[in-house]
């Protein structure tokens, strides 16, 4: 029996004729945990896994394809579909790549625009991926907790850009809008009583036992390992290997900015296990909150958007950056041929190499092990399928 | 129940009829008032209640559309689920699915037969009554077993075989939490038990000797786990086998397995209050029998609801526990909790035959000050609670 070319192994127990089966399972796509469209093929013997082979493609809109139809300028909203969870972390990087390979400045202001509301997304997105994580594993409450406050930054990012989820806030050369008038101190007010309800997420959940029996010692990955399957994110931060865009190749204004770079310690299990990748994330969120406060304080006033053409023709040749978005490293490359239209554009995401080390990771894991292990490497399908 | 029927056969009501017919149907007929009147409005309002405390927990505020404040929430839930299409995979072994939700219900509804809602009240004192009790919730098992594998789904059988051995593994450590307020009781009616506890809470068996409190928390644990509560609703888990032995089902063969999930709360908060809080002793109040029985209803009812209400809470706030721990949980630490327990107990029996008052005493103090210090701590965070991040704290 066979099931798109992957074999079944009939293993016989000697000569009564008793014959055991792998049992091959489809966790499809539809599934209310894969986080998005993922569909895994699991073979397992009983509730502990052999395989678990991940098949992609359910999500991919040929977004790389459109870039060349629809231009610099109008791609942009695209970018926001790559990952809609963290969507102005990729603005960001689509504008970043257009203003290398067409030599635009961004004005002082709005790089700071920027980076508040990058760092907004992050909060948001770490929001909903510890939220979605706990509610994977059964803690039905702190997911509710945790989307009550990335509500709130949904209406701050509604009132910045008028969109609570597919923002289009970044512009070629800066950014769209200014800051609307009081929105410092909403901002403000907002981290004001955030940073504390981090600490009560904490105590309700982090540091229960049930959560943390449930998380230790599963799936975990050494820093060598992540590095060779390119992991990137708070997912190679949790094994232990301090490595951030921000801080290792500053772009934008994060080389003004002082915040730490949270790694995973192996507080509750083994270095590098599923509680680690989930405590860099919180940790993380707090770092994003003294982001945001220093950018309010340091902005200059000033124009947010540069001159850039309506038609804009960048010269021929390439151009590669970085940003760390939610999920790691994003990578963004477009080739230009002298025309509006790119020639070709490729985003590298860090949920794709995260999906390939998914099967190594999840040999001897049960099935209930499988669900914390694919929300704790915070895969979203859009990102992995674009 | 018994008393009342042999008044009736000597006035004379059922002149001609043999008289084991009068007592098989005259049974029949208090089953099913207490079925149909008792049971069948509990569960919409458990359904109302849960969801109500489950949002306010999780600062949302939960069903408040239909009825007043939300109230008929379970009745249009049951409604809407009559009214859907009965949907049986083509695949699937027809007999043993559309009979599976029945056999859950079964061992749900017929527990209610030994129930004491009151002195007078109850459908069958039988001297074997707690396990009766225990016995006829197995049923539950074949039940899920079956509606797992009729599904022909695997990931129902999964659920099915996780439900399956989760519930006959926390029969031990029930059973064995069972047997210290038996032994003081000396019977295993459930009525007796009941007797030989009073009304004050220094008389309950709960307050007893320190083992009997670690056997009603052993017992409270373990019947969450046999009615497949979180945080042991791995057999249900939602984000991991959709519904887990009741992924295939729809309408109301689906909402017979939540009926009795929900109906099963009740259950198991009767049975800690017959066993551990005196059920519906109340204090001789009035020589009026109606008024007495009417008050030990009442007092009963709270007793068992509030255990339902606890499991609320637990439901909301605690993480699922995975398939193996759970089985460990099991196995290595409730089941020899239990047995120190009733060693426990035994010895206690023997040393002061008519319980120590001091003991009694003291652990009513200590369970007292616990009290104080939790409604302290919930008049704390309801001073705190913020109006734009928790809704008015009344249900």
């Amino acid at each position: 029996m066979s099931l798109a070319g992957f074999e079944v192994e009939v293993q016989r127990d000697g000569d009564e004729g008793l014959t055991t089966e792998e049992m091959t399972l489809n966790m499809g796509p539809q599934h209310p945990s894969t986080h998005g469209v993922l569909r895994f093929i699991v073979k397992a013997d009983g509730e502990v896994m052999r395989t678990a082979i991940p098949d992609i493609g359910y999500l991919h809109r040929s977004i790389e394809k459109i870039a060349e139809k629809v231009g610099y300028h109008g791609f942009m909203p695209y970018t926001d579909r790559v990952d809609y969870v963290s969507a102005m972390q990729c603005n960001q990087g689509w504008a970043m790549v257009c203003e290398k390979i067409a030599g635009i400045e961004v004005p002082r202001r709005g790089e700071f625009c920027r980076v508040i509301a990058s760092e907004l997304g992050r909060i948001a997105s770490h929001l909903l991926s510890v939220g979605t994580m706990v509610m994977d594993i059964g803690g039905y409450t702190p997911f509710l907790h945790a989307l009550r406050e990335r509500e709130k930054v949904n209406n701050l990012l509604e009132e910045l850009c008028g969109a609570r989820l597919t923002f289009n806030y970044m512009r070629i050369g800066g950014v769209a809008w200014d800051l609307p008038a009081g929105f410092a101190e909403k901002v403000t007010a907002f981290l004001d009583q955030f940073e504390p309800l981090i600490d009560e997420y904490n105590d309700l959940i982090s540091y229960n036992k049930i959560y943390v029996e449930r998380l230790a010692n599963v799936g975990v990955v050494s820093v060598q390992d992540a590095i060779d399957y390119n992991l990137v994110g708070p997912n190679l931060r949790g094994s232990g290997f301090k490595y951030d865009v921000r801080r290792d190749e500053p772009y934008s204004v994060y080389g003004e900015l002082e915040f730490d770079v949270p790694v995973g310690t192996g507080e509750m299990g083994t270095l590098g296990d599923c509680f680690d990748r989930y405590m860099v994330r919180i940790k993380e969120m707090r770092e994003s909150c003294k982001i945001v406060r220093q950018c309010l304080r340091m902005m200059p006033p000033g124009p947010v958007l540069a001159k850039v053409p309506r038609k804009l023709k960048p010269p021929v040749g390439d151009a590669y950056i970085r940003v760390e978005g939610s999920r790691g490293d994003m990578g963004w490359y477009v080739v230009s041929d002298g025309s509006e239209f790119p020639y070709r554009t490729k985003i590298r995401t860090g949920s794709f190499a995260a999906m390939s080390i998914i099967d190594k990771v999840s040999r001897g894991l049960m099935i209930a092990d499988l669900v914390a292990l694919i929300a704790s490497f915070d895969v979203v399908a859009p990102e992995v399928d674009r | 129940m018994q008393a009342f029927v042999d008044r009736l056969i000597t006035d004379g009501w059922f002149s001609g009829i043999p008289v084991e017919l009068v007592y098989v149907l005259v049974m029949f007929l208090f089953g099913a008032i207490v079925v149909f009147a008792f049971v069948m409005p509990l569960v919409p309002l458990t359904v109302w209640l849960e969801r109500r405390v489950w949002s306010r927990i999780q600062s949302r505020v939960g069903p408040n559309r239909v009825g007043p404040q939300g109230v008929l929430q379970g009745i249009a839930d049951g409604i809407k689920n009559l009214l859907k299409e009965d949907i049986i995979p083509d695949a699937a072994d027809r007999p043993l699915f559309a009979f599976a939700p029945y056999l859950v219900v079964w061992g749900f509804v017929a527990t209610f037969v030994v129930i004491p809602f009151s002195s007078a009240l109850i459908i069958a004192d039988l001297n074997v009554g707690i396990l009766y009790l225990t016995a006829v919730t197995a049923l539950v098992v074949v039940g899920v077993l079956m509606a797992g594998w009729a599904s022909n789904n695997k990931w129902s059988l999964i659920g099915g075989i996780r439900s399956a051995a989760q519930i006959v593994s926390y029969e031990i450590p029930a059973g064995l939490a069972i047997l210290p307020p038996v032994l003081l009781a000396g019977t295993l009616s459930m009525q007796g038990i009941i007797h030989a506890q009073g009304w004050a809470p220094w008389d309950w068996f709960l307050f007893y000797n320190p083992f009997t409190f670690v056997s009603a928390v052993v017992f409270y644990v373990a019947a969450l786990a046999e009615g497949n509560r979180t945080p042991f609703d791995l057999p249900e888990a939602e984000s991991e086998l959709v519904a887990g032995f009741a992924t295939e089902y729809s309408g109301m063969r689906f909402a017979l397995f939540f009926l009795a999930e929900w109906g099963n709360l009740y259950v198991i908060g009767a049975v800690v209050a017959t066993l551990f809080l005196g059920g519906w002793q109340v204090p001789v109040w009035t020589d009026n029998v109606v008024l007495l029985n009417l008050s030990q209803f009442v007092v009963f009812f709270l007793k068992a609801y509030f255990w339902a209400f606890v499991a609320m809470w637990i439901r909301a706030t605690l993480p699922r526990v995975r398939v193996d721990q759970l089985m460990s949980l099991c196995w290595k630490y409730l089941v020899p909790i239990g047995f120190t327990n009733l060693i426990g107990t035994a010895v206690w029996m023997v040393i002061w035959p008519q319980g120590n008052r001091v003991v009694q005493f003291g652990m009513c103090l200590l369970a007292l000050a616990i009290l104080v210090q939790f409604f302290r701590r919930v008049r704390f965070h309801l001073r705190r609670a913020k109006p734009e991040l928790y809704y008015s704290p009344a249900i």
